[in-house]
């Protein structure tokens, strides 16, 4: 069996009295694709923040191709490149055109020259469709077209996996299929991914595994095409249920 | 026609007496505007990046520049730099408290305004600088500044409008700048009126310059969603 691309381990953090992950631990292999579902609150955002370090974890610990991530100092910058991070609001830098959003970080962390810089910022916007939009502002654009550009954005760095924290969360349903669509693109082309997500189709039609996650615990996990059958996905029906019903 | 004449016989008045000594003036008042704008930008925004990012005891002792050179009276603070700073043996000199003076109190206010443009960034931008492998000074150099700057402009243009019109403030610690130069021909002469009248129209002209020069540089850095232009 290969290794495991990520491994964590035991993953704990707590704010305040609020146990926010009780020991989380899962490992994930090349091409996987692990969707974390779960009512809001549960701690799957503060998970993924977690992996790359965004938020400090309070005990546990995050392997990246075997080398450990947490408590690697200085060298969390390099990992951070490695577990390119999407975000519910998109967080695109407001002052840069789509194009300088991608190449920012080329320039300055990875240290490419402008030209070398430019070609693979508007290679990677072609690759989510934007390359239309690459001098466009992120207030000209729309939810769809700026999270596309923050996914494009990520993907410069040449990350070995990607997070994906509520992708769709904040677009309109017409807007969410656009960045569904590239996200499918992406896995199809073997990118290792983890999503926090609520959108119930998305994730059986998407995941390797799901994964329950109900208060700072994993408490259920499989193969989608298992779920509607298995006996050990009872809670996990129940979730998914009173979400399509709505 | 008596007024005609009596405009006529000023003449030589205002172009030979008055005019010049303005114009005098307006080289020192220049100069001061010239020489506190940027240093007083500058540490400005030192004070506003220490009172945003800095640990606890350099946000506290920003904290209280801004409260005492924000607080205390800019007369004031030329009286204690000229007059008073020589009885512990600091002279400065005229030109020197003066300069100082607004240094000092033109970095106070600008320090909030940009102050305020920092903390308006929100934090998303700064995760998501790090999340691609920034640190946090390349973050708050690259992403933050650029965006807290232009957010602050109108108000640091404010404060250089203002700069323009305090530094007339210099002439109480005997800088010979435009508004000493009228008072030195208005008690001459006895042309109250003429001097402080010709002195407001420079300050006047000297202002709707500057508005316009700054309102230039508000439009040609404006982005849309951050600065300047209507927000879509």
């Amino acid at each position: 069996m290969t290794e495991p691309i990520l491994r964590v381990e035991n993953l704990t953090k707590t704010y305040g009295d609020l146990e926010v992950l009780k020991g989380v631990s899962f490992d994930v292999y090349p091409g996987e694709k692990k969707v974390f579902i779960g009512p809001s609150g549960t701690g799957k955002s503060t998970l993924l923040r977690c992996i790359n370090l965004l938020t400090e974890p309070d005990g546990g610990s995050v392997y990246l191709n075997g080398e450990e991530v947490t408590n690697s100092g200085r060298k969390i910058n390099d990992y951070r490149q490695k577990m390119g991070m999407v975000f519910q609001n998109f967080n695109l830098f407001d002052h840069l055109t789509a194009v300088r959003n991608v190449e920012l970080a080329l320039l300055k962390v990875k240290k490419m020259g402008k030209k070398e810089a430019r070609e693979k910022a508007l290679f990677e916007l072609e690759r989510v469709g934007m390359l239309d939009w690459a001098d466009h502002y992120p207030a000209q654009l729309s939810g769809g077209q700026a999270q596309r550009v923050s996914i494009a954005r990520a993907l410069a760095m040449d990350p070995e996996v990607m997070l994906f924290d509520e992708p769709t969360s904040a677009l309109d349903p017409e807007l969410k299929r656009e960045v569904m669509e590239v996200m499918r693109k992406l896995a199809a082309q073997g990118m290792t991914c983890l999503v926090v997500t609520h959108e119930m189709k998305f994730a059986t039609s998407f995941a390797s595994e799901i994964l329950l996650m109900e208060k700072g615990e994993i408490i259920e996990r499989g193969k989608p095409e298992d779920i509607p059958t298995s006996p050990s996905f009872e809670r996990m029906r129940a979730f998914m249920g009173a979400y399509t019903e709505e | 026609m008596d007024i005609v004449q009596y405009l006529i016989d000023q003449i030589p008045f205002w172009t030979d007496i008055l005019l010049p000594a303005l114009v005098d003036g307006l080289w020192v008042t220049l100069q001061l505007v010239a020489l506190t704008a940027p240093f007083g930008f500058l540490l400005g925004f030192l004070i506003a990046v220490c009172r945003v990012y800095g640990p606890k005891p350099v946000r506290a002792l920003a904290k209280l520049y801004v409260i005492f050179f924000r607080g205390c009276p800019l007369l004031v603070l030329l009286f204690l730099l000229y007059f008073g700073l020589p009885s512990i043996g600091i002279v400065l000199g005229s030109y020197l408290s003066a300069l100082f003076g607004f240094i000092l109190c033109n970095s106070a206010y600008n320090s909030e305004y940009l102050r305020g443009g920092l903390q308006s960034i929100k934090g998303g931008q700064m995760l998501a600088a790090r999340s691609l492998g920034m640190t946090k000074i390349q973050a708050i150099i690259h992403v933050v500044i650029p965006q807290a700057f232009r957010r602050a402009l109108p108000g640091v243009s404010n404060e250089f409008i203002y700069l323009i019109k305090y530094s007339s403030l210099a002439y109480v610690v005997t800088v010979i700048e435009m508004t000493g130069a009228a008072k030195i021909i208005a008690t001459k002469y006895f042309a109250y009126f003429e001097a402080f009248a010709a002195v407001g129209i420079f300050y006047l002209i000297l202002v709707s310059f500057a508005t316009i020069a700054l309102n230039k540089l508000e439009k040609k850095l404006a982005i849309p969603g951050v600065s300047g232009a209507k927000q879509e």
